[in-house]
């Protein structure tokens, strides 16, 4: 046996597990020198509302950082019954700010890790533009293709919660679901095979996460109380201002803020709400755009106020 | 003659921008060139998705010295004046300046300014870059470190590398040097991203294109569009079957290569039973592929597609294939879904119960459904002119009224209006927004609706502009105007009208539509008993005008025969044609000549306060001339009259006609300025009644020559 077949044939091999597909771009990533981070401990629609991405990527201090963010769609629901789409699924995020000049040839090195051969495949830069109206956010970059297949979005950030970017990061999301099925040469998501074992000791990601779609499903189409996330929406956007205004305190301009993260948590559990609400179907076309306004404006409190902290490049003495 | 190589290298371009951004370089470089004192003999420009080319030939390798003489003032003139007279030529001190004699003006100073010529090199390094910094990108960018600092460089994606050189074939082409930020000029490229990632020295455009083409760059875009459709072509003809041509795919797929490779792949039979148009674009929109018939079978589909990759694979391409069809398959898996949703019943039929009610909706049938669903859905159509269900109340008033002025069964015509919209709620229109229409048209015949009702609900959004088919079948022509009249009554009415360039609503187009589906289906239509307001019937006649123009008419024609109140557009037309039928004859010519005549002769004397009689007074008629024009005037202004009665306006200019004969002898014969003033009034009221029986069928003083 090669030393590359003995590769392939272990069960960490991405071509073979899930979680073996996450342990590459963690090697490869890490080798390039990003913080690998842990999801964050709170429901987000995407890897960009990790606070390591949204806030991280305003100021002028360098920042790299990968990690995978489980997304919850609730819209995107469909009871365990379709292949393709999760309410539930996980995304691999990386941010490198500034952006390197070699970024697309970083991410290239990133899919040959995962053993996709530019060769062999063909991968694409196809022109999309990127677009959070609830962050505030947006940027220009590509849909990256693998044989016709999306599986990435590469975007330049140029404005993160209603900030210009200074500098500019580079962010890479992958699917890592989709990918994962491509690699793994599977047409149903549920049949992925998560740790690589052979036979009886294969756990497949429906044995993971099938019974959970389809709880998950009957919540944020049936069974979540509209009152109760209605309420909890205000509370989340009261509580994000409230934050930011103990933290600002008595704040004489050469003082930094105080309670920027907490307040942001804040910012990240009321669009989530939104989400909730959105695919119970109570938020009527006109509302739909004051609530995403509302989202928008506490991102906007929130990234201000980051930049007033260490992390977001104030320093006491500066100011 | 030196040529000129430019290369600006950038991370990939959208395709929708490549053609016109290398035009753009093309423009500003040589419009730079030209402004600094060079001349060219040729500039091509050329795009990759990676890169923008400009080929210039034959530039003049430097400028024109330039000698000029500024004049000054005499040599006694004031120190001020001579203080004046060096800013303005920059010299420093009047020493530098020549004194020059006049026999006339005495001793004058003379500044000879001399500006040496420069070499074009230096001219290109000066004016690139400010080219590169204001490029005109719809959208641009900032990137890397750079864009930690105002002012930064920004790009359509991030800027890679610049090529610049300059020479005559003859000699080493130099490189131009200049400077952006961190990028420095130079006479290194890449080719393909993975066959050949190394750096190309280049020298000039031949060997670039040349190095280019082994490193598998095809830089013409139109020779890769020629490969990909050619190869495209081969294949399936070779398999049986026969390409669906699309243009803009593809340009938008030559766009989105550099080294074109064609593949064919496949999906289930299975997805054949979803209507050709949806697979089409299912394959086209998401994936950018083309859809294959068997040959000589119009308006199928296979179950095979054109895939255009940018590799050659190392296994042939059987993974790229495979991959491509994968996601085909899912594609068109959603769109089955869609097919099949769109027939079926609506999960929640029980909350629509009071649209159809209120509607007359059978909500058995699935179209009816989606109609009552787009109804209770309240979806606003625009803030001020309410929701999609209230529109369809108005255009199905309109169409009430309408159905018998085109001729066909209102209850028909009712049907069509209320299942026009109903696609709109349907996944598959959901998803490809630019079938509705035909996605209705499809489910309508589906449940069982009469076939020109399924026309109808396609064709009334019918004619879309200049070019397109305008529907002739009675129903389809009572929902198109319905349709366009209540949007255009609706805007005007809110006050929102097109200006200048702006016309979100293609409101231009609406009337248009009207304009063009009245006078082709020949339909009688006073536009003012539809709603048509005295501001948009205006409108509409300029909008008349544009089209009869662009039909070949004279614009002066249709100014004479148009008044403010006119609101049928078919009279019009028939004026224009007949008014320009008879100015085509002698006697229509010589009329025109002598009613203008009569006109001028009246406007002089009007001006001059000449006493004018206010009826002819036919017992002052002394010449024979002026009798028989008289009497002619009588005949003619009755038979015209009576024709424009009968709309027989050909008649009407036959009988304006037969004016000519009198009208040239009372010129030739009769002197209207007569010493009498009695006998002068009288012939000027003569004149004045030419006028008037002319104007009953156009302002012949409107009408040029």
């Amino acid at each position: 046996m090669t030393s590359s077949a003995r590769a392939e044939a272990s069960s960490l091999h991405p071509s073979r597990s899930f979680q073996g597909l996450i342990l590459a771009l963690h090697n490869y990533w890490a080798e390039y020198g990003c913080v690998i981070l842990q999801p964050y401990d709170m429901e987000v629609g995407a890897g960009t509302f990790h606070p390591a991405t949204t806030l991280r990527s305003l100021g002028p201090r360098p920042w790299n950082a990968a990690y995978v963010q489980p997304s919850r769609r609730p819209t995107d629901g469909r009871y365990g019954e379709n292949p393709n789409r999760l309410q539930h699924y996980y995304q691999y995020q990386v941010l490198l700010k500034p952006s390197p000049p070699n970024l697309q040839e970083l991410y290239l090195g990133s899919l040959e890790a995962i053993g996709i051969d530019p060769l062999l495949h063909d991968l694409r830069f196809v022109e999309d533009d990127w677009e959070s109206p609830t962050l505030g956010a947006w940027g220009l970059g590509w849909e990256c293709w693998c044989d016709g297949m999306e599986v990435s979005q590469f975007t330049y950030f140029q404005q993160v919660c209603g900030i210009e970017c200074s500098p500019v990061s580079g962010e890479l999301t992958y699917g890592l679901e989709r990918l994962a099925m491509y690699v793994q040469g599977v047409d149903n998501v549920y049949d992925l095979n998560f740790n690589g074992g052979a036979d009886n000791d294969r756990v497949t990601y429906g044995e993971v996460f099938l019974q959970a779609e389809q709880e998950y499903s009957r919540y944020n189409f049936e069974f979540a109380n509209t009152q109760t996330l209605l309420r909890h929406f205000d509370d989340a956007e009261a509580e994000c201002r409230a934050l930011l205004e103990q933290g600002a305190a008595g704040l004489d301009p050469a003082q930094a803020h105080k309670c920027v993260l907490p307040a942001y948590d804040q910012c990240i559990k009321a669009s989530h709400v939104f989400n909730l609400l959105d695919a119970r179907g109570v938020i009527s076309v006109t509302e739909r755009q004051s609530y995403i306004l509302r989202v928008r404006n506490l991102s906007k409190m929130c990234g201000e106020a980051f930049l007033r902290t260490e992390a977001g490049g104030f320093s006491a003495d500066a100011a | 003659m030196p040529d000129l190589l430019l290369e600006l290298r950038s991370e990939e371009i959208p395709a929708r921008m490549q053609r016109k951004a290398a035009g753009d370089l093309k423009k500003l470089v040589t419009d730079g060139l030209v402004d600094a004192g060079l001349t060219y003999e040729a500039a091509r420009e050329y795009w990759t998705p990676r890169r923008l080319t400009l080929d210039v030939r034959g530039v003049t390798a430097r400028s024109a010295d330039i000698r000029e003489e500024r004049k000054g003032p005499r040599t006694d003139a004031p120190e001020k004046a001579i203080a004046g007279f060096l800013r303005g030529a920059g010299l420093e001190s009047i020493e530098h300046a020549t004194v020059k004699s006049d026999p006339k003006k005495g001793d004058f100073y003379v500044a000879v300014i001399e500006k040496p010529g420069r070499p074009a090199e230096d001219i290109v390094a000066d004016i690139m870059p400010g080219i590169i910094r204001d490029f005109p990108w719809p959208k641009s960018m900032r990137w890397g470190e750079a864009s930690a600092r105002p002012g930064s460089l920004r790009w359509v994606r991030p800027l890679q590398s610049i090529v610049c050189t300059f020479g005559p074939e003859t000699e080493e082409p130099v490189v131009v040097e200049f400077e952006i930020g961190a990028l420095k000029s130079g006479n290194v490229t890449y080719g393909h991203r993975f066959h050949a990632p190394g750096p190309i020295t280049v020298r000039r455009f031949d060997d670039y294109a040349e190095q280019l083409e082994k490193a598998r760059v095809v830089l013409d875009a139109d020779r890769r569009r020629e490969i990909i459709l050619s190869d495209a072509r081969n294949l399936a003809f070779a398999q049986g079957f026969e390409l669906v041509e699309d243009d803009a795919l593809a340009d938008e797929v030559s766009g989105l290569v550099e080294w074109p490779v064609i593949l064919m792949g496949e999906f289930e039979e299975d997805f054949l039973s979803i209507p050709p148009e949806v697979v089409r674009l299912t394959i086209k929109e998401n994936q950018k592929c083309f859809v294959l018939r068997p040959q000589g079978r119009p308006g199928e589909l296979t179950n095979r597609f054109i895939i255009t990759a940018n590799i050659e694979a190392s296994d042939g391409g059987k993974e790229i294939a495979h991959g491509n069809g994968k996601v085909v398959r899912a594609r068109l898996a959603d769109a089955l879904h869609f097919w099949k949703t769109d027939q079926a019943d609506l999960p929640d039929l029980d909350t629509l119960s009071a649209s159809a009610a209120s509607l007359g909706l059978d909500l058995a049938k699935p179209l009816d459904q989606r109609m009552a669903k787009l109804d209770a859905l309240n979806v606003t159509f625009h803030a001020k002119l309410g929701t999609q269900g209230q529109r369809i109340g108005r255009i199905r008033n309109l169409a009430r009224q309408l159905a018998p002025v085109v001729g066909c069964d209102v209850q028909t015509a009712d049907r069509a209006v209320l299942l026009a919209k109903a696609d709109l709620t349907t996944e598959a229109v959901g998803e490809f927004p630019e079938l509705q229409g035909t996605m209705g048209r499809k489910y309508a015949l589906l449940q069982g609706e009469p076939a020109e009702v399924a026309a109808a609900i396609e064709e009334h959004y019918k004619p879309q502009g200049p070019s397109d088919d305008v529907p002739s079948s009675p129903v389809s022509v009572t929902v198109a105007l319905a349709d366009k009249l209540d949007t255009l009554n609706g805007f005007w009415s809110i006050d929102e009208k097109p200006t200048g360039s702006k016309d979100p609503y293609a409101l231009r187009r609406a009337a248009l539509g009207v304009i063009r589906l009245v006078l082709e289906n020949e339909i009688r239509l006073p536009l003012s008993g539809f709603g048509v307001s005295e501001d948009l019937l205006a409108f509409f006649h300029d909008r008349l005008k544009v089209y009869l123009r662009d039909k070949g008419a004279r614009h002066d024609l249709i100014d004479a025969v148009i008044s403010p109140d006119e609101d049928d557009l078919l009279i019009v037309c028939k004026r224009v044609e007949a008014l320009a039928e008879l100015l085509e004859s002698d006697d229509g010519k010589n009329l025109l000549a002598g009613t203008k005549r009569a006109a001028n002769i009246l406007v002089a004397e009007e001006k001059k306060k000449t006493h004018i009689a206010h009826d002819v007074d036919a017992a002052l008629l002394t010449e024979p001339a002026e009798k028989s024009l008289s009497d002619a005037i009588d005949k003619a202004e009755v038979s015209a009259a009576a024709a424009v009665g009968n709309e027989d306006f050909a008649g009407a200019m036959r009988a304006l006609g037969s004016l000519r004969q009198p009208v040239d002898t009372f010129f030739d014969d009769v002197l209207v300025n007569a010493e009498d003033d009695a006998v002068r009034a009288n012939r000027l009221a003569l004149l004045r009644r030419i006028r008037a029986a002319t104007e009953t069928v156009a302002d012949f003083s409107r009408i040029n020559g």
